[in-house]
């Protein structure tokens, strides 16, 4: 067993990071379910890591705590942003979170009390992965359980038809403000968690590139179910991993394979329906097409 | 002083409208967020660079050289990618994801082949003329720096209020559907505008690297950036808005860089820019382009 020990000493934190990476995911599938193309949940990830990073180290409040409150925190952001932004749709919103989610990280590389570009050093390291299963665990739980219900099935009549859902007497602007803040508490506890295991955070984890990074896990995972967008967390956080050995050439191959997941896989990796035909259980094609 | 930082704040804000103006474009006529722009600029750059130390080229030459390359490239990716997407009729979301893995591509490639590290043009490529008027330095650079770019600019704004291409252009931002029934033929114009935003980008990219005389195979991220916030500000799709916004967040860079904390400007900006989001979404010049089709 001596190698997995090894294995373990030397992977654990990539394996942290799939498992934080896939809460990432899950919380912006879950606004995407209801139509919303934000791009603020690295921002929300943010303030979930530093404000458990500081109640951690300032205020001495135990994991369990500073795990709540990082949670708490992006929603009550949300909360406050999400009801005037959510009013903008489609391309509009998507560019209004974004400006948000820099504002966020600017303002965190500048204060004195968030350690400016340096971040903070020294996070105890609380973080393990029992934690990390069991709140993925409870969020992949809860989020099925979101699906099969009232509020589920008018975040999907939203998303397919906002001008008809609210015709049907679905009250658009609460169940959109609902998966926002949800979104928000997801993205905030995956950044308190985060906080935990790496011992070091700095601004330059939650920019604009990472928001674009957590959206193409959950497009190249596939957004028709809850696996696809874990799946897509694990392919981006372990592809640059696995293609080590390519050296500086390994982008290229990284690019390639987005690229052509996005050509060739319209309905991202995991499609149950193709899957199942491809293994000959049932049919393959869409009825309706 | 003031009329120092106004000088610099029109060189930079120049090259800024440029980059806008090709990213604004591809909004505009395809719409799609060219998330590629970016890494479309870097190579521009790289290009006009290797023209000049490997061929010796002059960079009277190397310029045009690296705009045509540049254009070829943008006019790649949007047939081998941006094509069967629209073919598809992808939600928008798709090709900008698909011009990320573009641009993740692009940039380890430059990295790559010329390394990580911060590349130069050799002594004497760059025009060194400089002269003062008043109290004001200005070095001949910065006056070709405006000058190509407001060239340029000029040249795309005739094109597309005058011409038959313009117009066919104009119909094809209200709706591809009407413009093609209208016997327009709207791939060859998609794959036009293609080429003309990459090597606009691509000229924007010579421009900065040699105006700060340093090229990178990342330099296309802040740029990226600022040609969001351009295109937002000057509201999205549009071209003489993005002149205007492209002028105005070079100015206030400058201005917040020499008054102000350099960083804290950036916030004061995108801060503003999430304001005017909420309250006209159209942005600051922009009116609501809504498609039909």
């Amino acid at each position: 067993m001596e190698w997995l020990a090894n294995f373990w000493a030397t992977y654990s934190t990539l394996v942290y990071s799939v498992g934080v990476f896939a809460l990432m995911a899950l919380s912006i599938w879950l606004t995407l379910a209801c139509g919303l193309l934000s791009l603020a949940n690295a921002a929300f990830m943010c303030i979930g890591a530093y404000v458990s990073a500081l109640l951690s180290l300032h205020a001495g409040w135990p994991f369990g705590a500073t795990l709540a409150a990082a949670g708490a925190a992006p929603a009550l952001v949300a909360l406050v942003i999400g009801m005037p932004t959510l009013r903008l749709s489609g391309v509009y919103l998507a560019m209004a979170t974004l400006a948000f989610g820099e504002v966020v990280r600017i303002v965190v590389l500048n204060l004195e009390v968030t350690g400016g570009p340096e971040g903070l050093n020294g996070i105890p390291q609380s973080t393990t992965g029992w934690h990390i299963l069991a709140i993925l665990a409870v969020v992949v739980y809860g989020l099925l359980r979101l699906q099969r219900s009232r509020v589920g099935r008018a975040f999907e009549a939203i998303r397919e038809d906002e001008v008809a859902a609210s015709l049907m007497g679905i009250n658009v602007a609460r169940h959109k403000l609902f998966a926002f803040v949800l979104g928000a508490v997801i993205a905030g506890l995956a950044g308190g968690l985060n906080a935990h295991y790496t011992f070091f955070i700095s601004p330059r984890e939650y920019g604009f590139e990472n928001a674009v990074d957590i959206l193409t896990m959950v497009v190249l995972g596939g957004i028709g179910g809850l696996a696809g967008p874990m799946l897509g967390a694990a392919i981006i956080t372990l592809l640059p991993e696995l293609l080590r050995s390519l050296h500086e050439f390994r982008g290229i191959v990284n690019g390639l394979i987005l690229v052509l997941v996005v050509l060739f896989l319209p309905k991202g990796i995991w499609d149950p329906r193709r899957l199942r035909a491809l293994f000959g259980l049932g049919p393959g094609r869409d009825p309706g097409c | 002083m003031f009329t120092q930082q106004l000088l610099n704040a029109l060189t930079l804000g120049s090259v800024y409208a440029l980059f806008a103006l090709g990213f604004t474009l591809v909004f505009g006529v395809l719409a799609v967020i060219n998330l590629s722009h970016g890494a479309v600029f870097m190579v521009g750059s790289y290009a006009a660079l290797t023209l000049v130390t490997r061929l010796h080229l002059p960079l009277g030459i190397a310029l045009p050289a690296a705009m045509a390359l540049s254009g070829c490239l943008g006019m790649a990716i949007d047939v081998l990618i941006l094509k069967p997407l629209r073919a598809r009729n992808a939600p928008h979301l798709i090709p900008m994801i698909a011009t990320i893995g573009v641009a993740i591509m692009l940039s380890s490639a430059a990295q790559g082949i010329f390394g990580a590290e911060i590349l130069r043009f050799p002594e004497g490529t760059i025009p060194a003329g400089e002269f003062t008027l008043g109290e004001v330095h200005v070095r001949a650079l910065e006056l070709s720096i405006v000058g190509i770019s407001f060239g340029l600019m000029a040249v795309l704004f005739l094109a597309i209020r005058r011409t038959q291409l313009g117009r066919a252009l104009r119909a094809i931002a209200e709706s591809p559907r009407s413009a093609s029934l209208l016997g327009i033929n709207v791939e060859g114009l998609f794959h036009a505008t293609s080429f003309v935003a990459a090597a606009l980008g691509g000229v924007a990219g010579v421009l900065i690297g040699l105006n700060f005389n340093a090229i990178t195979p990342l330099m296309g991220q802040p740029i990226l950036h600022k040609g969001i916030a351009v295109i937002i500000l000057g509201g999205m799709g549009d071209i003489r808005g993005a002149l205007l916004a492209g002028l105005f967040l070079g100015f206030a860079e400058v201005m917040s860089k020499a008054y102000l904390s350099s960083q804290m400007g950036d916030a004061v900006a995108f801060g503003l820019l999430f304001l005017i989001l909420l309250v006209r979404p159209s942005g600051l010049f922009g009116r609501v382009l809504e498609r039909k089709a």
